[in-house]
């Protein structure tokens, strides 16, 4: 017998499983309803206040946040940081049309930009976002031949560009948009990344960029769009 | 690990007299427990979804093997592949046959408590296979050649001191002059050195907090990063994971991943929660080319459908020992096992028998603090009462607690004769004691005395007492 048929058969016997006792109708509707629990009220706003509600939320596990008024204005809030940082010109960009359509060139002439995955040398790196959640501060970000993960994960900073519009308040409406756009499927990798890399192994105390970037930088774009 | 439970009440005596670990398991008392209270406090539903959470546990366990089909059939789909083990024998198997396939020689590994479990790292070492932690705290304990002391912070019992002189033995590039005394400098040494180990992995092997059967895809929940590096950059990306972590959505996961950073460490969520579904796609520039779920039974689906299958709903958040008045006295290699503390004393005699750890669910002082704080609602004491009750069926309890709870029940079943009895000790010690009202040794209580003074009875039982009040104010008695 194989380990599978040992392990599930040992399930049945002591879940004293017959057929017909109406469990696969109930895996089944589980399964397709999808059924949601108890959403915090804290996120269940709109507008102002629930971009407010994500700010302080990243704020508080230590990102930090710019808010800019539209596209535009992105290069050189992205320069600007990284000068204020101590940081040298210089970033690695997620292939994605989104970023690849803001005027880099014209707005911030020195920074020297490359495309692609990371590279163990890169110490800053630019990525947009797929959905950002008011409740926990939380980013959600997602692989893909536009947005490597080694992105997210091995420089030091990591800058990230949000639209307002992709700010939800829970995470729930977060995995509603996700189906929807992949049809059901799920990427490789999901990553919901709030604050940066932190530690408290030695001795309880606080330590920030354990592993993971040092520091979480978001650039939040605030074009006109509503969040949902 | 070779399981050393037996032995709880010597390691438990061993460790009260440890200076440098009694120092270290300050930050627990002290840190824990605020947190967790006022993440809780932030948020008015927290015990609400605390209902939910465990709702949706009872609700899996009970359909679980439906659930891991469901799983596996998603996991196939999306190009990754389940290997059922039964035991922790069959997972070592299939990890080193992965391995072997792919001609590895490091592995590097995030924070798996089913890989102590199954004592992974010793046997990858003796097959020439580099096991290399890459949690700060799995680091600083592979290196000490210790298990973990805590299922979140396994290195919760070294202090600052004890990780630099064990940096500066194993770090052959240190130079003396280089300070390592401060936390930050420490956490900045272990990134330098841990950063190529990634790079150069051939393997990277993560645990798992949920399994989702709705769409095949693996949970981690980390701070600092470490599990997405192991998972992402190797060839592979092998999940160890015991299939009670299945829930069957990502709206199952959301709810209970409300309380499980809360309960945890007191974050409102972790830095990183990260979902994995199969290997890396055809366009994709990074991530793992293989994805390999180790599915782990080793003793679980027999606790289904008995009086400890409440215990399979435990998502690993540590509350109940951080919570523990005696898990903060003694530690958690006391355990001498893989889980310590509340939880440990509940799931070790399922997983390794009654005969090896029957002595853990004595180590309670049943104040119920674990069951308060438990995200999962699991009645850890009554559990621990099933196992002292079995532990006594089987004859395991020593000779002298034996007699004692016999001559206990004897009088207890006789209430005349235990009054007599009661009112006629406490007569005498009453007496014996009027002049210190304590005692610093008594016959018989030497266990007790050797580390407190016993308080010297009024003189008079309470039932006694009792009823002579009532009697005044012309109650019955």
């Amino acid at each position: 017998m194989s380990a599978r048929e040992t392990v599930l058969g040992g399930l049945r016997r002591s879940l004293k499983r017959q057929p017909g006792d109406g469990a696969e109708a109930a895996v089944e509707a589980r399964l397709r309803s999808r059924v949601r629990g108890t959403v915090p009220q804290r996120g269940q706003l709109s507008g102002e206040a629930l971009l407010q509600l994500f700010v302080n939320q990243a704020e508080g596990v230590n990102a930090t946040v710019t808010r800019v008024a539209s596209s535009d204005d992105v290069p050189g809030a992205v320069a600007d940081y990284l000068r204020q940082s101590n940081l040298p010109l210089q970033a690695r960009l997620a292939p994605h049309p989104d970023l690849q359509a803001l005027p880099w060139a014209e707005k911030v002439p020195m920074l020297e930009l490359s495309e692609g995955r990371a590279a163990p040398e890169d110490r800053v790196s630019v990525t947009p976002a797929f959905a950002a959640v008011a409740e926990t501060g939380t980013l959600v970000l997602h692989s893909g031949p536009q947005t490597p993960t080694t992105l997210n994960f091995l420089p030091e900073t990591h800058v990230v560009v949000l639209r307002a519009g992709q700010v939800a308040g829970a995470y729930e409406e977060v995995w509603d948009r996700l189906r929807e756009v992949y049809d059901g499927t799920m990427p490789r990798t999901v990553n919901m990344i709030t604050g940066p890399s932190r530690t408290g192994d030695i001795e309880q105390k606080l330590e920030l960029g354990a592993h993971g970037p040092r520091r979480l930088h978001i650039v939040l774009v605030e074009d006109g769009t509503e969040p949902a | 690990m070779q399981a050393t439970s037996h032995a709880f009440k010597d390691n438990a005596h061993r460790a009260l007299q440890d200076t440098e670990l009694q120092r270290a398991m300050g930050h627990v008392r002290s840190g824990f427990i605020d947190k967790r209270q006022q993440a809780a406090d932030r948020l008015p539903e927290f015990e609400q979804l605390r209902d939910e959470a465990k709702a949706i546990k009872d609700h899996t366990l009970a359909h679980l093997d439906l659930y891991l089909e469901r799983y596996e059939a998603k996991v196939t789909e999306n190009g990754g592949k389940v290997h059922w083990c039964a035991n922790a024998e069959e997972a070592r198997q299939a990890v080193l046959r992965i391995c072997r396939s792919l001609n590895a020689r490091t592995a590097t590994k995030g924070k798996s408590m089913i890989s102590e479990e199954i004592a992974l790292n010793d046997f990858l070492s003796e097959q020439g296979i580099e096991p290399v932690e890459t949690d700060l705290g799995e680091y600083i304990i592979q290196i000490r050649n210790e298990p973990p002391s805590h299922i979140i912070a396994p290195a919760v019992h070294v202090t600052k001191e004890q990780v630099e002189s064990d940096f500066r033995r194993v770090h052959g590039h240190l130079s003396p002059e280089r300070p390592l005394s401060e936390p930050t400098q420490l956490v900045d040494e272990a990134r330098q050195v841990l950063r190529q180990r990634y790079l150069d992995a051939d393997v990277g092997i993560t645990g798992a907090n949920f399994l989702i059967a709705e769409t095949g895809t693996s949970v981690i929940v980390t701070n600092e990063g470490n599990g997405d590096l192991t998972q992402t950059l190797p060839k592979a990306h092998i999940v160890i994971a015991s299939l009670e972590k299945v829930v069957p959505t990502l709206e199952d996961c959301s709810t209970i991943l409300r309380v499980l950073a809360r309960s945890a460490t007191g974050q409102e969520f972790s830095s990183y929660t990260t979902f994995s579904t199969g290997p890396r796609r055809a366009d994709d520039p990074d991530g793992p080319g293989e994805y390999h779920v180790i599915l782990l039974d080793n003793g679980r689906s027999s606790m289904l459908g008995t009086e400890f299958q409440d215990m399979l709903r435990c998502i690993r958040c540590g509350a109940c020992m951080n919570h523990c008045p005696v898990y903060h006295a003694v530690g958690g290699h006391s355990y001498g096992w893989v889980y310590p503390g509340p939880m440990g004393a509940v799931l070790t005699p399922s997983l390794i028998g009654v005969h090896e750890a029957g002595h853990l669910p004595n180590a309670s002082t049943f104040c119920g603090r674990c069951e308060a704080v438990c995200p999962m609602r699991i009645p850890l004491p009554k559990m621990m009462r099933h196992w002292r009750e079995r532990e006594f069926e089987q004859h395991q309890t020593p000779p002298k607690a034996r007699i004692g709870i016999e001559a206990w029940a004897f009088l207890a079943k006789r209430p005349r004769l235990y009054r007599w009895a009661t009112s006629l000790g406490v007569r005498f010690l009453g007496r014996a004691g009027r002049k210190r009202g304590r005692f610093s040794n008594l016959p018989l209580a030497g266990g007790w005395t050797a580390h407190r003074e016993m308080p010297a009875p009024a003189g008079r039982s309470f039932q006694a007492l009792w009823a002579e009040r009532q009697q005044r104010s012309g109650g019955a008695p």
